[in-house]
């Protein structure tokens, strides 16, 4: 029976600096399969695809748990070459390609076909020539059986996204001893045509027997290609299923799917008419983030959610209105209109964030709590400051006095105002970034991904403090996340982003199949789905 | 203790615990083949003083961000054309040495605002910039100096145009005229009181400045410039300060230096000034990223005081040659500095 499977994972989990990202993962693939692998952001895909291809990262890290059959034998994958050796094949997200290339050497590249000559005969293999015409020949095959009508001469670099995709799979199917190609998001870079031609090419190549892992959290597609679907959620495997027990609404709500836990039960205090943010048309240019004229009411007093997958344009939303990454639109604060590009101007307007990227953006990681809390204030308001005409000094009695307070107020376990930020947890850095921007007394707060990078118990204390502060000091609260379970523990409206413009906008306590088509990007049977 | 030893280096240094270990090793070196270390200290002294604001200029330029300034000879030149402005006019004593500072702030402003907007162009290859930048300001200058319109027969060529190679600044009572302000004698070492005290002062300047509004900012700028923009800094704005304040104490630093050494050295002269004040910096356990006061006292002396008995020391050991002092000399100031430079690594 055994023998039957191509590739059999068995309780295979991985663990983190004491983290568990992944655990008790079962699979199983027959030559010739299909097999999708959908879930969230974070929910376990790429490091169980690391495993699969034996990556450095996974082994530098102490490996894995469990077992991985490949053919029926116990297969130790410990590096990419033992895996390419097995025969197991990966079609990268991003191109690996050298763009001076043509087609045909990319594909051939470092498995030339050589040829002898005159010089090799008497010097020796290194001084082959390379048999241009064999190897033209097997592009051409390989091209061909993708049904790929470009020319094998031509180069890489200038070739439209989606045919560089097929020069990759090109390059896999020409490996002989192929068995298992992995597509990690091969459709994300894609145009729909292209795409579709893309699953066309899947179902040619699984006919010839090659069994396919498929990586996607575009349902409709799983549903058009897949035999088999492992749906994961938080490093878990939640189900499996044959596709044609299945349908998308399942799917949806499989991978969104938890139960969540109102942290606080508030009431939301915010009016339809008043309005805190208004965004019209707005376009960010924040790369691997861009927002496409989007169109987005925040009222005053609400804590609103951004969500999203990455990727989408939900990350770009904030650092456009803050002025960090080009942006154009109109944006009205307090039905005032907002410059744009300029982040004095955006904390000028009374407006302050939390940045994703807190150890790039979010921190001066070799100074001190209390300058890390104040220089935003001191720098756009003047306060911590002693001022004589242009001559300017810090005002240390009042930055200590205040940077104790805070590190009282938010809990900022520390061993004093002076120790160096770098030194700090995760959740203590947060901390010290929203006690930063609390310095600013701010009407609107923006938050990305406020609980990235940070352990269990002190997520919980940063959303709580967010919450807090919304309560107690009736600030408007943007939260971006990626983490829909966080975002609808704490908002009061949750805004899915797909594509860079606003898919809808859905209350914590909508059913999870809604979430799911949302972030999936399926707009358009939003109202079916609320039949179903 | 192994881990206090361990936790004390990394603290102090792994590197400046190595040059502090060859500076004692050349003390006892110099003790022993009898050399005069009361000398040996005061001119060490003496050298500190004439160096320190030159290697103070780093601190600014390290903070926002365009790293150690290998083109402070920017500074230095406009520096030297304040001294021979106010030797033009006739000043003397402390009026000159004002006067010469005076008189090179606004050119030292004008060119540090340009190299400061050269600067912004090439984020993440500013050392490399800045060397050349300094190299060829300098050879520009060797024409600069043919043709500047100064008249003085203190400085002029006898015969044709411009200004000599070296101009003695004793007949303007500038010569040492910090040095001997103030100076007494502790045993036979003598402490040049005004030199220090007035390098100490710049240094209290500039840490003044660096915790000022604008300080705070040009810091941040040059620490994460991302951080910066989010907080709302003008990021290319701080490093612009940043390197004008350092080309203004490139000229303060010139000039302090050309007293001690009672002369102005053109031409050639400024060339490779900025790798003594890098260098001693580095030394100090500055990294090219972060820079301090401290790092600049410990630094200046370090290097300063190893050059000083460092050549007596290595000049018992060749005897017989004269000519060695100089080889000798050029040996270790650049094994020193590349050994500094190969230490900068920091995070």
């Amino acid at each position: 029976m055994a023998e039957d499977y191509l590739l059999q994972m068995h309780g295979v989990g991985k663990s983190y600096y004491g983290t568990q990202v992944l655990k008790d993962i079962e699979l199983a693939l027959k030559p010739g399969e299909i097999h999708a692998i959908v879930g969230e952001n974070g929910a376990g895909k790429s490091t169980l695809m690391n495993i699969l291809f034996g990556m450095a990262v996974i082994h530098s890290t102490g490996g894995y748990e469990g077992e991985v059959l490949f053919a029926g034998q116990t297969a130790d994958i410990n590096s990419p070459q033992r895996a390419m050796e097995l025969g197991i094949g990966m079609v990268h997200q991003e191109f690996m390609l050298l763009p001076n290339y043509t087609i045909t050497e990319n594909i051939k590249l470092n498995r030339e076909v050589l040829k002898d000559n005159l010089v090799s005969r008497v010097l020796g293999e290194k001084l082959k020539s390379l048999d241009m015409q064999t190897m033209r020949a097997d592009a051409r095959r390989a091209l061909d059986s993708l049904d790929m009508g470009i020319e094998e001469y031509v180069k890489v670099a200038g070739l439209p996204v989606g045919h560089m995709q097929f020069v990759e799979i090109a390059r896999e199917l020409d490996k002989t001893n192929i068995k298992l190609l992995v597509f990690d998001e091969p459709t994300a870079v894609l145009a729909e045509s292209e795409a579709a031609h893309l699953l066309r090419a899947m179902e040619r190549i699984s006919q010839r027997g090659i069994a396919i892992l498929f990586i996607t959290h575009r349902l409709d597609e799983v549903m058009e290609v897949a035999h088999n679907i492992t749906v994961l959620r938080d490093g878990r495997l939640v189900a499996q299923r044959a596709a044609a027990d299945t349908n998308i609404y399942e799917l949806a709500e499989l991978m969104v799917g938890r139960e969540v836990e109102k942290l606080s039960q508030r009431t939301d205090h915010s009016r339809e008419d008043v309005l805190a943010l208004r965004l019209r048309d707005f376009v960010v240019d924040m790369p691997g983030e861009l927002v496409k004229g989007l169109d987005l009411d925040v009222r005053k007093g609400e804590i609103l959610g951004i969500g999203g997958l990455a990727g989408q344009g939900k990350i770009g939303i904030a650092n456009g209105v803050m002025g960090l990454y080009p942006c154009r639109g109109e944006v009205l604060v307090n039905d005032q209109p907002l410059p744009l590009n300029d982040t004095p101007a955006s904390i000028r307007y009374k407006m302050a964030f939390l940045s994703e990227d807190r150890r790039g953006v979010g921190l001066l990681l070799d100074s001190s709590i209390e300058m890390n809390i104040i220089i935003t204030a001191m720098q756009n308001q003047g306060q911590f400051l002693h001022q004589w005409g242009p001559i300017s000094q810090l005002n240390s009695k009042a930055i200590r006095a205040h940077a104790l307070k805070m590190i009282h107020d938010l809990d900022i376990r520390c061993t004093g105002p002076t120790q160096i930020v770098r030194r700090l947890s995760g959740g203590n850095q947060q901390k010290v970034c929203i006690a930063r921007a609390l310095a600013l007394n701010p009407d609107v707060l923006f938050v990305s991904e406020p609980t990235r990078g940070i352990d269990v118990g002190a997520k919980r204390l940063v959303l709580e403090t967010l919450v807090r502060l919304n309560e107690t000091l009736g600030m408007t609260i943007v939260m971006t996340s990626s983490e829909l379970a966080e975002l609808r523990s704490v908002c009061d409206r949750i805004a899915i982003v797909s594509e860079g413009k606003i898919a809808g906008i859905l209350r914590p306590d909508d059913s999870d199949v809604n979430f799911g088509l949302l972030m999936a990007g399926q707009k358009d049977r939003q109202g079916a789905a609320s039949h179903a | 203790m192994r881990k206090h030893m361990t936790s004390f280096i990394q603290s102090f240094g792994l590197a400046r615990l190595i040059i502090l270990g060859f500076f004692l090793f050349l003390c006892a070196s110099a003790i022993m083949f009898k050399l005069d270390f009361a000398e040996l200290l005061s001119s060490s002294l003496v050298r500190i003083g004439m160096n320190g604001v030159l290697v103070l200029a780093m601190v600014p330029a390290i903070s926002s961000g365009i790293g150690p300034n290998f083109g402070v000879s920017l500074g230095i030149l406009t520096g030297l054309v304040g001294a021979l402005i106010a030797i033009e006019l006739r000043l003397n004593g402390y009026m000159a040495f004002v006067g010469a500072i005076l008189f090179s702030l606004p050119f030292a402003a004008i060119v540090g605002y340009g190299y400061g907007w050269l600067l912004n162009r090439v984020k993440g290859s500013e050392m490399m910039l800045a060397t050349f930048v300094g190299f060829s300001a300098v050879s520009v200058m060797k024409i600069g100096w043919l043709l500047l319109p100064f008249k003085s027969p203190e400085m002029a060529w006898p015969i044709g145009r411009g200004v000599r190679v070296t101009i003695a600044l004793d007949n303007r009572q500038l010569s040492q005229l910090l040095n001997n302000t103030w100076s007494f004698n502790i045993g036979s070492v003598v402490i040049p009181t005004g030199l220090l005290l007035f390098f100490l002062l710049c240094c209290g300047a500039v840490w003044l400045f660096m915790r000022s509004k604008t300080g705070a900012a040009m810091y941040a700028a040059g620490d994460n410039p991302r951080f910066a923009e989010a907080a709302g800094i003008n990021v290319d704005k701080h490093r612009m300060i940043g390197t004008m304040v350092s080309t203004i104490l490139g000229a303060v630093g010139i000039i302090v230096y050309a007293q001690g050494f009672g002369f102005l050295q053109l031409y050639e002269g400024p060339m490779f000034m900025p790798f003594v004040a890098v260098a001693a910096i580095l030394i100090g356990g500055a990294s090219v990223k972060r820079a301090s006061i401290a790092h600049v006292l410990i630094g200046t002396f370090l290097f300063q005081a190893i050059l000083v008995v460092a050549m007596p020391v290595a000049n018992v050991f060749t005897a017989d040659m004269a000519s060695m002092a100089e080889i000798s000399r050029i040996i270790i100031q650049n094994g020193i500095i590349i050994y500094a430079l190969t230490q900068t690594g920091g995070e």
